[in-house]
């Protein structure tokens, strides 16, 4: 038992950190956590297109599709060395980790020859169109529907939640082809182009204040049949393979840790206080849980396994975690903390930015109900929730 | 990165888990349980030495196995899930720790090799009533070579030939070895509710005793033994926890009520996945604190804080949700669910409770941020 690389893995770090040293600055505590705006994105295409060249863009993927052709362990530690730098990574996560592998795996050949170098590249930047209002948790619930006219499919209907929708090219669209269907099996899967007439993205006013995601309207939308992925009345199976790559894209969570928190109550003299050193110490077993599991899911990478499914307690932790530390060092202010001003309060306000993100994280990438579910079905092996919808036309489902 | 064990220590936990699946099943326990005359199970125990564990990680100098700490993790997590009612803890974890911790060259000489023999089956004791032991505050005392005072509860102490107790001496404490078969030493056993692990009151009238490493060192040496028992009972505990996860989705799938699986509701459904990733949180504590024992890493003391502690949760909440999820069946005495409820309440407290670690862990964070 121990921590350290193979050979193999540190000749790997090496030479990507001497890549990353080469072109970007390290983290500080200046460096902005949710970073966004033009400069954001025009950064992000540049520091992705540097990737590409230097191989070290989506190192897993083949060679021929201009990836490194490189182990999952490589990756990781591509990860872990990026993440340590100022690295403009956000806007090709869901592209990159979720659309494009969508392409590679049901798209033609020219559908990989058009898109994927370019995604790669930073060219184009992709969105996931499955969430609609009334298919959340239930996204094969998706009512967006596409009618065949000639060689083309008309599109109309709405999805909601897009993140990056507002600056991306290209979108994988989930619709429902076929109402008379079950749930599952009348849905059908598209290219979109999202800068054509009729796509219209709207950021939504979220709880926390912030628009970084979307609604995206679409009205009589035209998509050539060529640009479908998988058949006709496939959308589902096409799509859960793009949700595979859900839990892989939606990682840890930005804000505050057991050790600022930890500063924090030393700064104001909370440290003392026993109540609070019991709830640190339950935040850092808890956080501990996860990293050392993350280590775990690593050996097995590293070892050329299929890891277990031990990593599925990820999100579970670190949001509820999230959400409870920013509760406690607002409660540690006192009335005090109601206050958000991010120039005179502690930290910049950084707990009360994220008691108010906190929820969604909660919720995006899967709700911690739907994560339970997940665990207690696949790993547990426990039945499957009653789904009176199973084997009912689309049309005649109850709605509400 | 090589967060795992290795192939070999994989293949003796798998067969620890067949020897004791084979020779120590809960029919074994509920001997213990249901004869007040009996400590621990005979039979087991005697196989339990024949196996060599107790030397597992006891150098091949002193008569052991000289394996490691890290073979010895994975057989206290076989021997956590099936619940062995044995004195193995006290007489391996805590004991020979001791011993290997503090003992001087000829005291381990003389003793390790009867401990691993089984000719010795030792105890700890530090507790002498409610409330963490403070060394500073002991009221057993121990004289340079006679001890006194009284020990409760002490795990084992009824069946143990032999003691490493914290006493005080002079200003501070120390660790003193005590024969509990010579004189000056009466015990008596105590009721508690985990009857599978005895417990016993020792008093001493000027025992006999000899001192473990130097006079008034014996906080070091006692933070030292709990640190490294801690970790090993984490293990012991993770194997009751992912074995309560097991009965209660077992039953879970095969108990029906209106009509379908009680297993297929979300309120069932939903426990079991809490179950499952707090036993992971714990697992992967206890491999780093596996990985710091053996090591001897100096990040020891919080990452047998934090297995402990994580371990302890995962027992507490598996042990009780599983009788839960059993329903009235669980709440009887056949079925199993209790053996576990009582013994993730022993190993809870017996080194230490939550809230001690708690509170060792955030001084050790405090330290380290200091530094």
């Amino acid at each position: 038992m121990d921590f350290n690389d193979t050979k193999e893995e540190a000749e790997f770090r090496v030479e990507a950190r001497s890549f990353l040293e080469k072109h970007l600055k390290p983290k500080d505590a200046n460096s902005p956590r949710r970073p966004t705006g033009e400069d954001f994105l025009k950064r992000a295409k540049e520091w992705q297109k540097t990737k590409a060249e230097g191989g070290f863009a989506q190192i897993t993927w083949p060679k021929e599709w201009g990836g490194r052709g490189g182990t999952a362990m490589q990756q990781v530690i591509w990860n872990q060395e990026e993440g340590k730098f100022d690295a403009p990574t956000g806007p090709f996560t869901i592209g990159l980790g979720m659309c494009v592998p969508t392409v590679i795996a049901f798209g033609s050949d020219e559908h990989k020859k058009r898109y994927v170098e370019k995604a790669l590249r930073g060219e184009e930047i992709w969105c996931q169109l499955f969430s609609e209002p009334a298919a959340g948790s239930d996204v094969a619930g998706v009512k967006t529907r596409a009618i065949k006219d000639g060689d083309e499919w008309v599109i109309n209907g709405q999805k909601v939640w897009t993140t990056g929708a507002h600056f991306s090219d290209y979108g994988i669209v989930l619709t429902r082809t076929d109402p008379k269907a079950p749930k599952h099996k009348g849905l059908t899967m598209f290219i979109v182009d999202m800068h054509q007439k009729g796509v219209e993205a709207k950021p939504i006013h979220q709880a926390s204040g912030g628009r970084e995601f979307n609604e995206v309207y679409f009205t009589d939308v035209r998509i050539p049949d060529s640009d479908r992925l998988g058949e006709v009345g496939d959308g589902w199976k096409v799509a859960l393979v793009t949700l595979m790559n859900e839990r892989l894209a939606v990682g840890g969570s930005p804000g505050p840790d057991w050790k600022e928190i930890m500063e924090y109550a030393r700064d104001t003299g909370s440290l003392t206080d026993q109540a609070f050193r019991e709830k640190l110490a339950d935040w850092y077993v808890a956080a501990q849980g996860y990293s050392l599991t993350k280590f775990r899911t690593q050996t097995a990478l590293s070892r050329g396994d299929t890891p277990g499914p031990e990593n599925s307690i990820g999100k579970i932790i670190t949001a509820n975690q999230l959400q409870d530390i920013c509760n406690s060092a607002i409660e540690m202010q006192d009335h005090y903390g109601i206050m958000n001003d991010t120039d005179t309060m502690p930290a910049n306000a950084l707990f009360q930015q994220s008691f108010m993100w906190a929820p969604g994280l909660r919720i995006a990438g899967g709700t911690d109900e739907i994560l339970k579910n997940i665990i207690a079905e696949r790993v547990l092996g426990l039945p499957q929730d009653v789904r009176v919808d199973k084997k009912v036309p689309f049309d005649e489902l109850k709605q509400g | 990165m090589n967060f795992d064990f290795s192939e070999d220590q994989k293949f003796l936990a798998g067969e620890a888990r067949k020897f004791l699946n084979a020779q120590c099943t809960t029919a074994h326990v509920r001997e213990v349980l249901n004869d007040e005359s009996k400590s621990h199970h005979d039979g087991v125990w005697n196989k339990v030495v024949e196996m060599g564990w107790i030397g597992t990680a006891i150098p091949e100098e002193y008569g052991g196995l000289g394996l490691g700490m890290l073979e010895l993790c994975v057989i206290a997590e076989e021997m956590g899930r099936a619940l062995a009612p044995v004195p193995f803890a006290s007489t391996t974890y805590f004991f020979a720790e001791a011993l290997k911790a503090a003992g001087s060259e000829e005291q381990k000489k003389e003793v390790l090799e009867k401990v691993v023999s089984g000719e010795v089956v030792g105890c700890y004791a530090a507790s002498e009533g409610p409330g963490n032991p403070e060394p500073s505050k002991l009221k057993t005392t121990f004289d340079g070579s006679k001890l006194t005072g009284t020990k409760i509860p002490v795990t084992d102490g009824d069946i143990a030939t032999h003691a490493v107790v914290l006493a005080k001496e002079g200003s501070g404490a120390s660790l003193v070895l005590v024969d509990l078969t010579g004189a000056g030493v009466s015990r008596k056993k105590v009721s508690t509710l985990e009857p599978t692990r005895s417990h016993a009151e020792i008093t001493f009238d000027g025992a006999p005793a000899q001192r473990l490493g130097k006079a008034g060192e014996g906080e070091d040496y006692h933070n030292r033994v709990l640190d490294r028992a801690a970790v090993l009972l984490a293990f012991e505990q993770l194997g009751g926890a992912d074995r309560c996860l097991e009965m209660a989705t077992e039953f879970a799938k095969d108990r029906y009520a209106f009509g379908r699986p009680i297993g297929g509701n979300q309120a069932i459904k939903h426990k079991l996945a809490d179950m499952y990733v707090k036993n992971q949180v714990a697992r992967s504590n206890c491999y780093y604190g596996a990985w710091a024992l053996s090591t001897d890493a100096s990040e020891l003391p919080e990452a047998a804080a934090s297995s402990r502690l994580a371990a302890s949760e995962a027992y507490w909440f598996a042990s009780k949700e599983n009788i839960q999820t059993h329903g009235g069946m669980g709440f009887t005495w056949e079925v199993d669910c209790h053996l576990f409820y009582r013994r993730a309440k022993l190993l809870a407290v017996q080194a230490g409770s939550p809230k001690v670690w708690k509170e060792k862990l955030v001084s050790a964070l405090e330290r380290k941020n200091a530094a």
